[in-house]
């Protein structure tokens, strides 16, 4: 099969090999785990129990708060300890529900199992949005909203983003190695939800087991496999739209607007436990690893697990840590400390020593024009980072600034170490401050 | 430890790119033709290299300093300029002339404009254009190769360009040489500037820098490829008044301007389709100059005027952004 790709992109080292042949290994439960209202791009949840409540596995401790937002369910059962503010990924304390379990890992009763088959597309999708799914690739946008196309935008192809192409993670790799019925089932759910027939996969070509077996196990279904070029940013969801299918979404649009639905192939995992076991999304696969760490592995985590219990059941911390990165190495956020919980959208716990990651300092840009030849965008990164340097918002704005994907391409091959994408970043939330002001 | 803990914004890896290590390969990629031009200009070519290199680093330090400003001789970039000035010199260049240039090309060439990336021209080419302004005789005075223990003692000799220059104008017909002798020029047997001698080591040069993707093949393919095409087509008109596309291509600074002088990235358009547009101007530009201009050779006055057209290369070969296509849905 050939391989097609992007134009622009970069590879990295994959570093992959420390936990591409491992195994998923289930994390045991920790003390207590810390589950955040806010795990989902939208309004955080409403939390909806209080401290001494006792709480069974998969039963809802905040409720979705309009459209765009998904319910938050308890990881195990056991007691409700406390409701306060707690360290989140994104830096700061945000409201948390903080459960001892009480080690019977029990799921709430009330939870129904359903077949899927008798079960029609709008019903289907109303159990995706009850079990709290968002997409699992690191963006956490609720899975619900993608699936409600509005009628003038028709979707004709699903695609599933397998690709994984930040270096280190392999957690969707293992996936759909051992988990490989439960993708397709979900795949065959949201083609129903969606009622079209074409579903592709995306896997990159460095991982060729996956690719073997997700092709014979989805052939009888009717879904496509397609080995894509290994290259960065190859599973951002718009150069994966556009390598599979050639099709481009629409400056400021969205996926749908080219008539294309991306899910991460752990979404669709999530989709079929939802439905066929009626159990939300309470646990994931993580990738822990990074040379700061004894022993990295795969692992599969209920939801709120903390890093440092995470990072224990992997043999500890190899010398001394100097970045704390939940996610990938390019696009992930470095965190203030171990005792952040892990969230829905954790895709990995990524370790760094002190002289693992380079600070150097920021030369003179050169003019060498490389951020501008890897950008999958097609941007000019360093003339939008000028003008974020300045403060010049109009000029970031009629540059297209709004429409960089924050890959982090152009930083990592900067010659000067110039922070491009941060300035693109920074500038961003200009614009978007000054189109609400006006 | 948690407060010795590094928080950044993503991404958190880099691909160990700097620009010292771009500085360091376009020398190293230069250090054949150097070498060459040791071996046929003997020690006072060695001379000019030493001064002119030394200068620009002196005088870059000198200016740091003067302005307060962060040291940047490390980064190699005006010891790189200092080589590209002497490559541009002639070897029997008096040492003031050397040192002068390397004044003009650190000075006023790149720190008055700020530094390494703000200098619209390349300032190893301003010195060379300004020197050949102010000094033509010591700039204009060539000798022949006398080459390393040959025991040859240099003599005053006129470039191939030059001589061509002068016949057509006296006689209006290409003198021999402008037919033959083309191994010698390839080598680089022959009377001109420390760099514009041997096509092979600066293709060779030029050959790394792609290899290592220092450059992209844009500019010098569009430049030279330029040239060949339009001095074809005067040598077909009138093969008895215009030099072959070949003699262009192995005599003079075109190798050097092509691969190491137009390619320069700060003065330089900074995409691919840029990179076409001014290596075609580069390459127009030099044969209208070698062809009808006062000077026999055009190479750095060709790369300064487009230099000057970059910042309008680059405004109207912004590339096609993505998501801003018609749908083909």
């Amino acid at each position: 099969m050939s391989l097609k790709t992007f134009a622009g992109g970069l590879h990295p080292p994959d570093s992959k090999s420390a936990t591409a042949h491992k195994p998923i290994e289930a994390c045991p439960l920790p003390e207590e785990l810390i589950i955040p209202a806010a795990q989902h791009i939208g309004a955080p949840a409403d939390i909806c129990v209080a401290v001494g409540d006792q709480v069974k596995k998969g039963q809802v401790i905040a409720t979705a708060k309009g459209f765009v937002s998904v319910p938050i369910h308890a990881s195990t059962s056991g007691e409700v300890i406390a409701v306060e503010p707690r360290p989140h990924p994104l830096g700061r304390p945000l409201p948390a529900v903080v459960i001892k379990p009480d080690g019977e890992d029990a799921w709430d009763e009330a939870l129904e199992q359903h077949d899927p088959a008798q079960l029609v597309g709008e019903e289907l999708k109303q159990l995706v949005l009850a079990a709290g799914i968002v997409g699992m690739g690191g963006a956490t946008f609720p899975a619900h909203v993608k699936l409600s196309p509005p009628e003038e935008k028709p979707i004709d192809t699903l695609i599933l983003n397998g690709v994984e192409c930040e270096p280190f993670l392999t957690a969707d790799h293992r996936l759909m190695l051992e988990e490989s019925t439960r993708v397709i089932d979900g795949i065959n759910i949201l083609r129903k939800i969606l009622g079209i027939e074409r579903a592709v996969i995306g896997i990159e070509a460095n991982k060729p087991d996956a690719i073997e077996k997700m092709t014979a196990e989805c052939a009888p279904h009717n879904i496509e496999v397609q080995a894509l070029e290994v290259k960065y940013p190859q599973g951002a969801e718009k150069q994966l739209i556009d390598a599979v299918t050639g099709r481009q979404v629409p400056s400021g649009g969205l996926p749908m607007d080219c008539g294309v639905v991306v899910q991460n192939v752990g979404t669709a995992a999530a989709i079929s436990d939802a439905v066929r076991l009626g159990r939300p999304l309470v646990e994931r696969v993580a990738t822990v690893t990074g040379p700061g760490i004894k022993e990295p592995k795969n692992l599969k985590i209920v939801i709120g697990t903390p890093l440092s219990h995470m990072v224990e059941f992997c043999g500890g911390l190899e010398g001394e840590p100097g970045k704390i990165i939940m996610g990938g190495p390019m696009m992930g956020q470095t965190q203030l400390s171990l005792e952040v919980p892990a969230i829905r959208g954790t895709s990995g716990l990524l370790l760094f020593r002190k002289g693992d990651f380079s600070t150097r300092p920021a030369g003179p840009c050169i003019r060498c024009g490389r951020c501008i030849s890897v950008c999958p965008i097609h941007l000019q990164p360093t003339t939008i980072a000028t003008y974020a340097r300045l403060n010049l918002v109009d000029e970031a704005e009629s540059n297209n600034a709004l429409d960089c994907i924050e890959c982090g391409c152009c930083t990592y091959i900067c010659p000067a170490t110039l922070p491009l994408v941060q300035s693109i970043r920074h500038i961003k939330g200009g614009i978007m401050a000054k189109r609400r002001k006006s | 430890m948690d407060n010795q803990l590094y928080l950044s914004s993503s991404p958190h890896i880099h691909s160990g790119e700097t620009t010292d290590k771009v500085m360091r390969l376009v020398i190293y990629a230069l250090l054949p033709a150097t070498l060459v031009s040791i071996y046929f200009f003997g020690l006072p070519a060695l001379g000019v290299l030493l001064i002119c290199t030394l200068g620009c680093v002196a005088f870059e330090a000198l200016s740091c300093n003067l302005m307060k400003r962060e040291q940047t001789i490390a980064d190699g970039s005006a010891a790189l300029t200092g080589i590209l000035l002497a490559l541009n010199l002639p070897p029997s260049s008096p040492w003031w002339i050397s040192l002068l240039g390397a004044a003009i090309a650190i000075l006023i060439g790149k720190q008055v404009y700020g530094g390494l990336g703000y200098n619209p021209f390349n300032p190893a080419l301003v010195a060379r254009v300004v020197l050949l302004i102010s000094f033509p005789v010591q700039m204009t005075t060539w000798t022949a190769p006398a080459p390393l223990g040959s025991g040859v003692d240099a003599v005053t000799a006129a470039t191939p360009l030059g001589e061509i220059k002068t016949a057509v104008m006296l006689t209006g017909k290409l003198p021999e040489l402008a037919t033959s002798g083309f191994g010698d020029y390839f080598l680089g047997n022959m009377a001109g500037s420390l760099g514009e001698v041997s096509a092979l080591a600066l293709l060779l040069g030029g050959l790394f820098l792609l290899y290592k993707k220092i450059i992209s093949w844009h500019t010098p393919l569009s430049f030279i490829g330029t040239v060949i095409v339009v001095s074809g087509i005067f040598w077909l008109v009138d093969p008895a008044k215009y030099p072959n596309p070949l003699f262009h291509l192995i005599t003079g600074g075109l190798i050097l301007g092509a691969f190491f002088m137009a390619t320069d990235m700060v003065s330089s358009p900074v995409t691919y389709k840029g990179m076409l547009i001014f290596g075609f101007g580069c390459g127009l530009l030099t044969v209208l100059i070698r062809l009808f201009g006062g000077y026999p050779e055009g190479v750095s006055f060709a790369i300064l005027l487009m230099n000057a057209a970059t910042p309008l290369i680059d405004r109207y070969c912004r590339p096609k952004i993505y998501g801003q296509v018609e749908q083909k849905a």
